[in-house]
Formats: structure tokens, sequence, C-alpha cells
């Protein structure tokens, strides 16, 4: 492995895939490997799946397609002696994801005999933390969100701060050749090697931007591994899918991907610019980048990611076919809103104010609602239902008061009674705990560092 | 749907996409093929703040409007005004939000 005061003049990324878990062609990660690879790194999260993984602190991923991917990438680390980065673990990056994959990176060394320190650095937070942080007025807002509140802190089961690149490096300056990560910022995992090898910022960050979504940035997003040579002026970006090309459109594009503003992204230590960078097909597959930007901002700031409980939810799912109910579905699911709140008024005793449900009409305008241009009528509709009280017993008991509804309720101009199709049997699923996003704001930190927790050991390398 | 014969910005660019960006914002971007359908959909008569916030109902000085010639793109980004993953949300990823300016006829 380089050294960190060792001078080079390039460095060079394998990017497997774009998640931990969505599995890549072995062969991709040995053309990386031949090609000189100097460190692997892989993003392990995202909240782009909603805010139920951060708060109950469960991962998307399958324990057997995370444990698949780590193996094949300890082996390449252990081979090629790089470094191996997993940013976000878990899928939020709480601690209990950076235990979870932690947990799998030692069987595997144990199993496989492997001569590996893996460090963890934990990015969990307490609410009386923040609270603290909160008091001293160094907790501020991101659009669109307001003035944090204590209450907002302490009403989260689960807490993660995004840390940058500099505590990876901390821990790659330890001594490790693992690195699982908490909560990062998708960037900072590809972005941290190059940085403490003296590398500019500008490039890393850019480079570490396009790669993190791995085959997002090339013609072919189904092929994922993708392969970053960082230099002095710029970086050089090409598929580990010899078939695959990157071209000075498909990497540009990349920008754009799940960004609010395309030429400007927050990172805790400034702010990545690309307004001026330049794209050039070196070749058929490869491209040059240069003129990208990294401002180092005044104050490094770490941002925040909370998710609390808003009720438990039962859902229900009907489905009618029945072109005289389907000429007027919306009066028909009205009728189905009033007739259920008044039921549960009379059966349950609750006020409408107690509860809340969704009806979805899949088929007719279930996802875009009041904004769908369409109006043609629908062959079939399926009724989703979906209850949310302050306890699961309370939302069960209220999707089954429906459950003669959804079976029999006519249109109202119908003089009998339908029969409609229910999908299932029973016809109700409880879904547990709802939860939602409550915090977009940044700390102030002391260092880079202060806010996360590093450990270093060696794993146990013979068996 | 059009029900006149005349194309939608759906027909005349690449590829019409929406996705959240982080868990506050939409963003939707047209990939257009060429400078005539980058020229139609960068026309500030035609697409606007306000013609998103109708499109969308969002307040329209949330929303932001990227026109980048050299990708014949044009970007736009929007807070989430429905909490992902609450009890109203029936998009997580908010990728089927194209829809609504995927079919305007410009």
């Amino acid at each position: 492995m380089s050294k960190p005061d060792e001078v080079v003049d390039e460095v060079r990324i394998l990017v497997p895939s774009g998640m931990l878990g969505a599995g890549f062609d072995v062969a991709a990660v040995e053309r990386g490997l031949a090609l000189g690879a100097d460190v692997i790194a892989v993003d392990g999260g995202s909240t782009d799946s909603g805010p139920y993984y951060l708060g109950s602190g469960k991962p998307k991923t399958a324990a057997a397609a995370v444990s698949r991917d780590l193996r094949i990438l300890l082996g390449a680390a252990a081979t090629a002696r790089i470094p191996l980065i997993v940013g976000s673990c878990g899928t939020s990056g709480t601690d209990s994801g950076v235990d979870w994959v932690a947990k799998m990176v030692d069987d595997i060394i144990a199993e496989d005999g492997l001569d590996l320190a893996v460090a963890t650095i934990h990015a969990e937070q307490t609410a009386a933390s923040l609270v603290e942080h909160l008091d001293a007025g160094r907790v501020h807002p991101l659009a669109p969100m307001g003035e944090l509140r204590a209450e907002t802190l302490e009403s989260c089961t689960h807490i993660v701060a995004m840390m940058g690149h500099e505590p990876i490096v901390a821990a790659l300056q330890g001594g490790a050749d693992v690195v699982l990560a908490g909560r990062a910022t998708d960037t900072a995992v590809a972005a941290a090697y190059p940085l403490m090898m003296g590398m500019p910022a500008g490039p890393t960050w850019h480079a570490s931007k396009i790669v993190e979504c791995g085959g997002q940035c090339t013609t072919n997003p189904r092929s994922g591994s993708v392969f970053a040579t960082i230099d002095r002026t710029g970086f050089v970006i090409e598929s580990l899918d010899e078939s695959v090309s990157c071209t000075p459109h498909s990497v540009a594009a990349h920008m754009l991907y799940e960004t609010a503003n395309p030429f400007r992204m927050r990172e805790p230590a400034g702010t990545l610019d690309v307004t001026d960078a330049v794209y050039t097909a070196l070749d058929d597959r490869r491209v040059r980048v240069e003129g990208s930007r990294f401002e180092i901002a005044d104050q490094h700031t770490v941002k925040l990611e909370g998710s609390r409980i808003t009720g438990y939810e039962t859902m229900s799912f009907t489905a009618i076919r029945d072109p005289l109910i389907l000429k007027d579905i919306e009066g028909w699911a009205e009728f189905l809103r009033q007739v259920l709140t008044g039921r549960v008024t009379q059966t349950l005793g609750l006020e409408p104010a107690d509860y809340a449900f969704d009806i979805r009409l899949y088929g007719h305008n279930a996802v875009l609602g009041h904004l769908d241009p369409a109006t043609t009528p629908a062959r079939e509709v399926g009724v989703m239902l979906l209850v949310q009280a302050a306890d699961q017993e309370t939302a069960t008991a209220i999707a089954k008061v429906a459950n003669p509804l959804m079976l029999h309720l006519p249109a109202v101009d119908m003089a009998y009674l339908p029969s409609l199709a229910f999908a299932t049997s029973p016809a109700e699923t409880e879904r547990g705990a709802a939860y939602e996003f409550v915090l977009n704001h940044v700390v102030d930190t002391d260092t880079p560092t202060s806010m996360f927790r590093t450990s270093i050991r060696k794993a146990a390398a013979h068996v | 749907m059009s029900d006149t014969a005349r194309p939608t910005l759906g027909d005349l660019a690449l590829e019409v996409r929406s996705k959240n960006a982080g868990p506050f914002w939409v963003t939707v971007e047209l990939f257009m093929r060429d400078d005539a359908g980058y020229a139609i959909v960068a026309d500030e008569e035609f697409l606007n703040e306000s013609v998103v916030a109708r499109l969308y109902d969002v307040p329209a000085d949330g929303v932001q409007i990227f026109r980048i010639p050299s990708l014949h793109v044009v970007k736009i980004s929007y807070p989430r005004p429905i909490s992902q993953g609450s009890l109203l949300d029936r998009d997580i990823h908010a990728g089927q939000h194209h829809v609504p300016l995927a079919v305007l006829v410009p």
C-alpha cells in the first residue's frame, strides 16, 4: 500500500458498483486491479428509499448480497495490498448498520484467512449532544427547512451526522486497510484516499461525484463498475466493462443526477464548483475532465439526518373491474371516504383528527393524484387503503371496519351491492411503524472528526 | 396525452426523468435531442417558474430552473411538497413525477 508521505502523480480509484450489495462482475474488479487501482471505494447507503431505514436502523440490502460483494472486495484489497473503503454502512449509516457490515467483514476475514486491519467509524449522534450544539447556536437549517427545535431532535429514533473525507483519512493514516464508515457523503468515500495522497481537491471531488453511482455516468448504466484516475490537473473516467463507454455527455450529465443544483455541491469541507469543467473524449470509451474547482468553506459543517415515528400503518387492497363503478371511480372513492369516516366514529369512537387514511386508485391516478394530466378511463383500478393511527391495533381496527366497504360498497347510483376483488386474504397487512425525515440541518464542527468515533483493530487473521 | 397530432415534450426529448434530490427536493430533467429541441424548452416564455408551479402545485418562488445548452438539458428543482415516505407520498423516489412536464405540448 502507498504510504501517506509518498509523493504520487496520480491516484486510481476502483468503484465496483453504486451500492454495496448491488452486485458486480468479478471480471470488472480484476480489470480494475490490472489497471493499477490504488483504492477500492463503494457506497453502502442512501436516503433515497425513504425514512424507514434510518428510523428503524435496518438495512435495505440483503445480508447475502452484501456479504457476497464484501468477500470479493476484501479478497481484492488483500491481494493488491490496497485499501477498501465502504461508506454509509447498512443503508443509513447508523451504528447498527456499521456493526452489521463489520460482523460480516470479520467473518469473511476469519474464513478466508486475510491479513487486514479494520476500522469502524460510528456516526450516530445523541439528541442531548446535538441540543448542546443547538443551544450554542451552532446548528443551521438548509432550504427548505426552518430553524430546529430541541423537541424535534428528541423525537428522532436515530440521528446520524454525515462525515466528510477527514475521519476516513484519519482511519487510513491510523493503519486501517479496511474502513467501514457510518453515514458519509456519497463522494467522501472515493475522495478520502486521493486527498490523503495529495491530489488536488477540485478534480478529486468532481471525480468522486461522477463515480458515486457506479455505471450511471456511462452509456450503459446497468454496467456498474467504473474507474477514475485523478492527477494534478484533472481526472479520467472509464467503465470497467470493455464494451461500455463513457462519453463527454454521459459524464457531464451525471452531475444532474439526484442533485438540486448541478453546478455546485456542498461537502463538509467546502463546495465543489463544476461550472467551468471541460469534458473531452480521450478515445471512444474514456473521458478526461479538467477545470473543476473546490472552494474551502470558512466554517466546516456536518449535515444531520434524523428520522422519527409518525404512527403505525395498516394497508388493505381491493380491485374493481366493473365499468359501472369505474365510470365515476372518484365519486366511488369519495363515497368510501365518507362512509368509512362515519363507520369509524360509530364503531371505534374515533374522530378524524385521531387517525388518517389515504385512498389510492391504482390504474386511475394513484401516482400523481390531482397533478395527473390524463383523463382516459381505466380498464381496472386497484384500490389501496393506507391507514395511519397512533398504534398498530387502532390502524388495523380501522382497516377492518373498512373491509366490508372495500368488498361491497356500491357506486352512489347503484341499486344493488357489488362484490369487489380483494387481492389477498386477509385483506389487511400490518406495516408497523411509519417514519419521516425531520432534519435537514448542519452543525458547525470543532474539528472535522470531532463528531465521529473511530476504532481500528486487527481481525483474527488465522483460524 | 394530447388529443391532437402535435408532439409533446416527451416525444421531442431523448428522455424526461424525475427523481428525489435528497429527501426534501425533487428534480426533473428534460434531455433534448439537439439545439432545436433545446431552444423550445429553454424558452422562458414557454417554460418558467410559474408554469412549473402550476404543473406541480408548488410555490413558484421555490422553483429553480437550470438551462444547460452544452447538454441540451433543462433541469428543474423544487422542494418536495409531500414528505418522503409519509402517508400521502405515493412516489417514494419521485421517479414518476416527470409526466406532467412530459405531456406539455409546445
